[in-house]
């Protein structure tokens, strides 16, 4: 079934095999935007992957297509999710959401703004999800937040008016709150200033020391920099 | 895990019409599953026949009971549907004048089910209806009025002040947020996220909102002409729809 028949290395974590990516647009007179192919990539516990190419080579789809919320066209998404090996490509939505709850975490670029929730209730969220007392979710999400340099003034309103930093910081905190072992970042330090990048570096380096492998996007490069233990060179899709 | 309702095959016919056709999904505890679609879709038809309201012209619904057996919906008595209605489901209607009692106070709409658990005692009664009257932000000093001087936010988180007193395991929603001004609404979309967070509960919510289905519901069906035409998880369903039909929905949506 799948491409690979050698046995996964023992620290491996997530490995794409053959992956492609198309969309397939009905109303636009069936217009095909391929955006992904023959995709091969294995990213091991503990290590910082970071995915170059000029924009467009679909480098934001990829980590879409690895967090399940694009799905792929073909190929194989394997990810080591309690302690075996799952093809997200052939999931079911139920072992999807499993693997997202404990395995899987992905940093948008965006926050999602929910109407009337907090901040301090956004990053304490995957906490109580995972079985914390709302007390416990809420303390270390402060803590995070007070790391990230979030005025404390802010933790109690909803971040739909809080500056586009502001927002990418509750974010971050949401994202790396609960410690997953595959980490998927969508350039989140884009709209932060020097000071809260390095400590999204520190952050970043606690969870590969913890275990975590980790894949991103980082367009600054002095981040790049910091944080990749390895880059990963996309070229945009072959017309054949 | 296993299910909490299992829904095979499930069709209801309106004479030669098609409400629904061949539908098919499990809702597992603690989810909520979002049915959307536009008006004439079946969603509602669909809700109904799952939760043994209209009688099905083909398939079967069957229900994991609280004490673990499986109860198939086709097969119960009349008494036996109401009684599983009473103790362990709710219903919330898009019109809350529906499913609220209009004459009585608002104390006495949400006491009212859990009087039909057996439950006597009328201060406790009351001090639970005002709990909850607060849990939906309802001021609990209005627990003596009666619905009808309610604006229609107050009267819908009323109604769902009135289903959740008695903790149901599986809750059907029907366009609970529709007909209702957006500020009321994001009241009552975070009210309800909330309390299935709290209370862990299982709905299945119909609403032609994807917005409402994104904020709320990990998985979403898709239906057209009685037919799902797409499932899968909310997300994927809302980013990178794949049936013509998800398409025009999506990218018929108005952003801000």
């Amino acid at each position: 079934m799948t491409a690979s028949t050698i046995a996964p290395s023992a620290s491996a974590m997530l490995e794409l095999r053959g992956l492609g990516k198309s969309f397939e647009l009905h109303h636009q007179h069936g217009a095909r935007l391929d955006v992904l192919d023959d995709v091969e990539l294995t990213l091991h516990a503990g290590e910082c992957v970071v995915l170059s190419g000029p924009s467009g080579v679909g480098k934001s789809s990829l980590l879409r297509v690895i967090y399940a919320n694009y799905r792929p066209s073909r190929g194989v998404v394997r990810v080591r999710h309690a302690g075996n090996w799952l093809d997200l490509a052939e999931a079911t939505p139920h072992q999807v959401l499993d693997v997202r709850r404990h395995t899987l975490g992905y940093v948008s670029q965006f926050l999602r703004v929910i109407p009337r929730v907090p901040a301090l209730d956004i990053v304490a969220e995957p906490l109580l999800e995972a079985g914390l007392s709302a007390q416990e979710a809420r303390q270390r999400a402060g803590t995070l937040l007070q790391r990230l340099n979030v005025p404390e003034r802010l933790w109690r309103l909803p971040p739909g008016t809080f500056s586009g930093g502001e927002q990418q910081r509750v974010n971050i905190a949401r994202g790396l709150i609960v410690s997953r072992p595959l980490l998927l970042l969508d350039e989140p330090t884009a709209s932060l200033d020097a000071d809260n990048r390095v400590v999204v570096a520190e952050l970043l380096e606690d969870a590969r020391a913890a275990g975590s492998a980790v894949l991103g996007i980082f367009h600054d490069e002095d981040m790049r920099d910091r944080v990749a233990t390895r880059l990963f060179p996309m070229r945009p899709f072959q017309l054949t | 895990m296993s299910a909490l309702l299992q829904v095979r095959g499930l069709s209801h016919h309106y004479g030669l019409r098609i409400g629904c056709q061949d539908v098919s999904f499990d809702l597992h505890p603690g989810e909520l599953l979002c049915i959307v679609g536009e008006s004439g879709s079946g969603k509602s038809t669909l809700l109904k026949a799952a939760a043994a309201q209209l009688t099905p012209s083909a398939g079967s619904v069957r229900y994991h009971q609280r004490d673990g057996a499986w109860l198939d919906l086709g097969e119960l008595s009349e008494a036996d549907r109401r009684r599983l209605a009473r103790e362990e489901w709710g219903f919330v209607t898009q019109n809350p004048r529906d499913g609220l009692r209009l004459n009585v106070s608002a104390g006495a709409n949400v006491a009212e089910r859990l009087m039909a658990l057996g439950m006597r005692n009328y201060g406790q009664l009351r001090d639970i209806a005002r709990g909850w009257l607060e849990r939906v932000e309802i001021d609990p000093s209005r627990i003596d009025d009666a619905p009808t001087a309610f604006s229609g936010g107050m009267q819908q988180r009323l109604q769902i002040a009135r289903t959740l007193v008695t903790q149901p395991r599986l809750v059907f929603m029907d366009e609970p947020t529709a007909g209702l001004d957006v500020s009321v609404q994001a009241r009552i979309l975070d009210l309800l996220r909330r309390l299935v967070n709290e209370l862990g509960l299982a709905a299945v919510m119909v609403t032609h909102d994807l917005a409402v289905a994104r904020l709320l519901a990990a998985r979403t069906m898709v239906m057209q002409g009685g037919r799902v035409v797409e499932t899968g998880l909310t997300d994927q369903i809302l980013d990178d729809p794949q049936h013509p039909y998800t398409q025009l929905l999506v990218s018929s949506v108005l952003t801000t």
